[in-house]
């Protein structure tokens, strides 16, 4: 049985799109990535106000086997980031799709993220991986 | 921590100063008003504390140890006992050239050694490290574009196999590193090659044989490309130890190379350093090659400088980079000469191949089952740990308990459940053969008690270390009565 929350989208590289309805996205890394990551014991999160582009690195997720480049999955601008992780990466290994939120861009283009992959597709290309 | 032998106004005089320090000249506000918080311990006491922590440690002296030349090959004893000669150990960095001759020739034959078995046009041996030999080599690529008005230049490509120092090389020296996938066959990927080069590339960083332990097979075609576009090759030497006597980077089409003398030529380095990291590059990057080098005029041996080299891309250190590891690397390549540098890679490789082999017939599975492996081979404990729950971490972890120190883990990164084995050239088959064994057993161990092998290793002098939480609360000063 799939965990993935079919109320968001997903980038190739594992992070998830969520339509705030208001012109800004959540963004965060999936369950299938932090456990591909083991326990993470550092987060780096862009700063507000940041200028990011879709498929560019903004955040960095380091667990004790790696450090992980985080990928915009939309262009925009940073406009809040989940503070509550920073001395607690391990909520991202508890609550991936919820708590473990990373952050939120005002998108240019709110239409841009019709091309990520939804759940069913995400389900697939990571039994493809496997 | 020798800090829980201490107590208050136990000495051991033998480390005492003799006489009183002079400290005038030093302004009072930097000296120190209390006591510096040293260990109190007798002689005896330090000399058994750090004698059991050696006892503890696994070592190559003692153990199988697969990390191989990525980290630490067998050294010869012979290449240290020289390099300790009191004519080598003793001499002073400032020393003139004319006390300094024979120093001096090793250092020439030395340069003129590596450019034969790399192939390159030139060396110079004074970067201090790996990493440095990397900064120097990107530098020239820079240097080199910037001195023909190239000045548009902005990216190195990386394969996402390289090593993280690849990326941080290029952007020290102000380049954007851009990644290039690796396919299924452990190749670069060739079209998405074709796509990112463009005006924009000043160079391509590669490892060959490349770190997923297979020869880069298309590599002709790769520097062809490259240099069509105007780009030129960087050779990261870190898995030279494959193809030494064997096949030459320079004869690959690469411009410049760094090797790691303390990983291939015979320097212990486990433990961070120090290093080597000779730079040698074709003929258009010589004039920016780092000084000081060597130069023999038929008579006498003396330093290249600034004076002889204007274009040279500076001073890397205050001398000649680390001079006991560049002797040991000489004296090695002198004792294997130049008849003898090709058994390195073909031990190496015939170790790698047959225990690649044992293990597949063991029932383990190969990152790419189809290639021949170089020096090194990955395996994937991908089954076992979805089936089983026991991951590579693990095996590693049950390794200790039958005394062989684990394989590389979870490098590279692109390959789930990654173990990356090295034997190296100078294993016994009936060592190899005993590693197989361990390995079946642990696999069967996974099997039948997978709890157990989770909870490994069992008969270290430590149990399995919190490592999430070393990394979440670190502390690197931590002191009794914390």
């Amino acid at each position: 049985m799939s965990n993935t929350p079919t109320d968001r989208r997903y980038a190739k590289s594992h992070e998830w799109l969520k339509d705030e309805g208001d012109g800004s996205f959540t963004v965060g890394i999936t369950d299938h990535a932090q456990g591909l990551l083991g326990d993470l014991v550092f987060v780096e999160l862009p700063e507000i106000g940041t200028a990011v582009e879709a498929g560019n690195d903004c955040a960095v997720v380091e667990s004790v086997k790696a450090a992980s480049d985080v990928y915009s999955p939309v262009t925009g601008e940073v406009i809040a980031v989940n503070e509550a992780l920073d001395g607690a990466p391990e909520t991202i290994n508890e609550d991936a799709f919820g708590k473990g939120w990373m952050f939120k861009v005002k998108a240019a283009d709110a239409g841009e993220s019709d091309s990520l992959l939804d759940a069913a597709g995400y389900d697939a290309l990571v039994a493809e991986e496997e | 921590m020798i800090y829980e032998h201490s107590r208050a106004g136990r000495r051991a005089m033998a480390q005492a100063p003799s006489e009183k320090v002079e400290l005038a000249g030093i302004p009072d506000a930097m000296l120190r008003t209390s006591l510096p918080p040293l260990p109190e311990v007798s002689e005896m006491q330090a000399v058994r504390h750090f004698t059991r922590l050696s006892q503890k440690n696994f070592s190559i002296d003692t153990q199988f140890y697969p990390l191989g030349s990525c980290t630490m090959k067998y050294n010869p004893r012979a290449c240290n006992t020289l390099a300790s000669l009191p004519g080598m150990l003793s001499r002073h960095p400032l020393a003139p050239e004319t006390h300094s001759q024979g120093f001096m020739a090793c250092l020439y034959e030395l340069q003129d050694i590596l450019k034969t078995v790399t192939g390159m046009h030139a060396v110079s041996l004074t970067p201090a490290a790996g990493a440095q030999g990397e900064f120097a080599g990107v530098a020239m690529i820079r240097a080199y574009h910037d001195a023909r008005g190239d000045k548009e230049r902005s990216e190195i490509l990386v394969p996402d196999a390289a090593h993280g120092t690849n990326p941080a090389s290029a952007v020290m020296c102000g380049y954007k590193a851009r990644e290039i996938p690796t396919g299924s066959d452990g190749d670069i990927d060739i079209e998405a090659l074709k796509s990112a080069l463009g005006p924009q590339t000043a160079g391509i960083m590669l490892t060959n044989p490349s770190t997923v332990g297979v020869f880069e097979r298309r590599i002709k075609e790769i520097a062809d490309l490259v240099h069509a576009a105007g780009g030129l090759l960087y050779y990261d030497g870190a898995n030279l130890n494959a193809i030494l006597g064997k096949v030459r980077p320079g004869d690959m089409g690469f411009d410049v190379i760094h090797m790691n003398l303390h990983k291939t030529f015979s320097t212990p380095h486990g433990g961070g350093g120090p290093g080597a990291g000779p730079v040698g590059v074709s003929k258009r990057l010589e004039p920016y090659l780092p000084i000081p080098m060597v130069d023999f005029d038929g008579n006498d041996y003396r330093w290249l400088t600034e004076r002889d080299r204007p274009d040279s891309i500076g001073r890397l250190s205050a001398f000649a980079g680390n001079a006991g590891v560049l002797i040991r690397a000489y004296i090695y390549a002198r004792l294997l000469g130049r008849e003898g540098m090709h058994r390195v890679s073909e031990y190496s490789t015939l170790n790698a191949n047959y225990l690649l082999k044992r293990l597949m017939e063991a029932g383990f599975d190969a990152a790419y089952p189809e290639r021949r492996a170089s020096h090194e081979f990955i395996l994937t404990l991908k089954k076992q740990a979805k089936e089983l729950g026991v991951n590579t971490m693990d095996f590693a972890k049950r390794l200790l308990d039958y005394g062989v120190h684990a394989p590389t883990t979870y490098f590279p990164l692109l390959v789930p459940e990654c173990l990356l084995v090295e034997p190296t050239e100078t294993e016994a088959k009936e060592d190899l053969d005993r590693f197989v064994e361990i390995m079946q057993t642990i696999k069967q161990e996974a099997e039948s008690q997978p709890e157990m092998v989770k909870q490994a290793p069992h008969t270290m002098p430590v149990r399995r270390l919190d490592d999430v939480r070393a990394a979440r609360e670190l502390d690197l000063a931590w002191k009794p009565g914390d």
